[in-house]
């Protein structure tokens, strides 16, 4: 991270939508502690009922893939079509599987 | 004094105080420290316009002469206005805004979780939306109390002397007079006494916790329960009341 940033640490902020579903990535806030970025998150990610729930991690926690690597961790699935669950017939009134 | 005429005048009261300091908030809109507090203090500013428009929504029903929320918030004189004189204060640095804040927000924690009970069903419903608001107002304000009181020499400094400043217009939050005095038998009104104890506690914790000393009651301000205001409330309205005195009746 940058030390000329004077705005505090950066944190990643996932919000979940509703119960039951994943939290989903909806962007970052600074905030020199975790109630702060808590906060913050709120304030800036939830100000239109978007959510239920807020996680916060510290951005330098997250542990991200190098662009170089992405030939070799995902280019080997894209001949294993037979991994998609596309050959089975949707059931009728299931909008899931 | 009627019922109906002290119900008005204490409905003002209450969206008046929350009109004006949910203005002095707005102004911190792209002035804050971070644009994350910048979004905190306009998100709260829109907390307290909301809590204003359904109290003067009602004041304006109460008076019953025709008049609108709008009415009352644009189209009164500086006299006419009932906030209390803290909320008028300029915002002067952030930690001056976060120590009004929570002094505002501890004082409205105490006030709106007993008025949640008032026998007056549309103030009891308008408490129990602002009970949510303000609890993450206290949230908010204590946290920052917490980190200046507990931060660096200069914060510490800054907001110990923005309370010392500020203290003097504490005393006037807890003053009643004949609206109190008939509202309070109809079970409508709290009496503002039996929340001094309450508030002075939460402010106490805080401030012992930030490492801060609690302003001794000395001096304290009074007048805007006569409609005596500081001079900082005339500018707030010209700035606030221009469009509709510049262009009556003008409408988006």
């Amino acid at each position: 991270m940058s030390t000329k940033d004077s705005q505090g640490q950066l944190w990643e902020v996932f919000i979940q939508a509703n119960p039951g579903i994943p939290h989903k990535h909806a962007g970052s806030v600074h905030a020199t502690d975790k109630e702060m970025a808590l906060q913050n998150a709120r304030d800036l990610y939830t100000r239109r009922s978007e959510g239920t729930s807020i996680w916060v991690v510290p951005s330098a926690a997250i542990v991200a893939s190098a662009p170089e690597d992405s030939g070799m961790l995902f280019d080997p699935s894209n001949d294993k079509p037979y991994r998609h669950p596309t050959f089975y017939v949707m059931p009728e009134g299931a909008k899931n599987i | 004094m009627t019922k109906q005429e002290a119900l008005f005048s204490y409905t003002l009261r209450l969206g008046d105080n929350a009109l004006i300091l949910g203005h002095r908030l707005s102004e911190w809109s792209s002035k804050g420290p971070l644009l994350e507090e910048d979004i905190a203090m306009t998100n709260m500013a829109l907390d307290l316009i909301g809590r204003a428009d359904a109290m003067l929504k009602y004041a304006a029903q109460v008076e019953g002469k025709g008049r609108t929320e709008d009415d009352l918030a644009y189209k009164r004189g500086e006299r006419q206005f009932l906030c209390n004189l803290i909320v008028q204060l300029p915002n002067g640095d952030f930690g001056y805004t976060i120590a009004r804040q929570l002094i505002m927000s501890a004082f409205d924690i105490c006030l709106y979780e007993e008025l949640v009970k008032s026998k007056d069903e549309t103030i009891a419903a308008i408490s129990a939306k602002a009970v949510k608001e303000v609890k993450y107002h206290l949230k908010f304000a204590t946290d920052w109390t917490l980190r200046l009181g507990d931060g660096t020499e200069e914060s510490h400094q800054r907001i110990q002397k923005s309370f010392n400043d500020i203290w003097m217009y504490t005393g006037e939050l807890f003053e009643m007079n004949e609206v109190d005095a008939i509202l309070i038998k109809e079970g409508i009104a709290v009496d503002l006494n039996s929340l001094k104890a309450r508030w002075k506690k939460i402010m106490t914790e805080v401030l012992l916790e930030a490492t801060l000393t609690v302003p001794a009651d000395t001096y304290m301000q009074t007048g805007s329960r006569k409609g005596v205001h500081t001079e900082s409330l005339g500018y707030i309205l010209a700035e606030m009341q221009y469009l509709q005195r510049a262009y009556p009746d003008a409408k988006w």
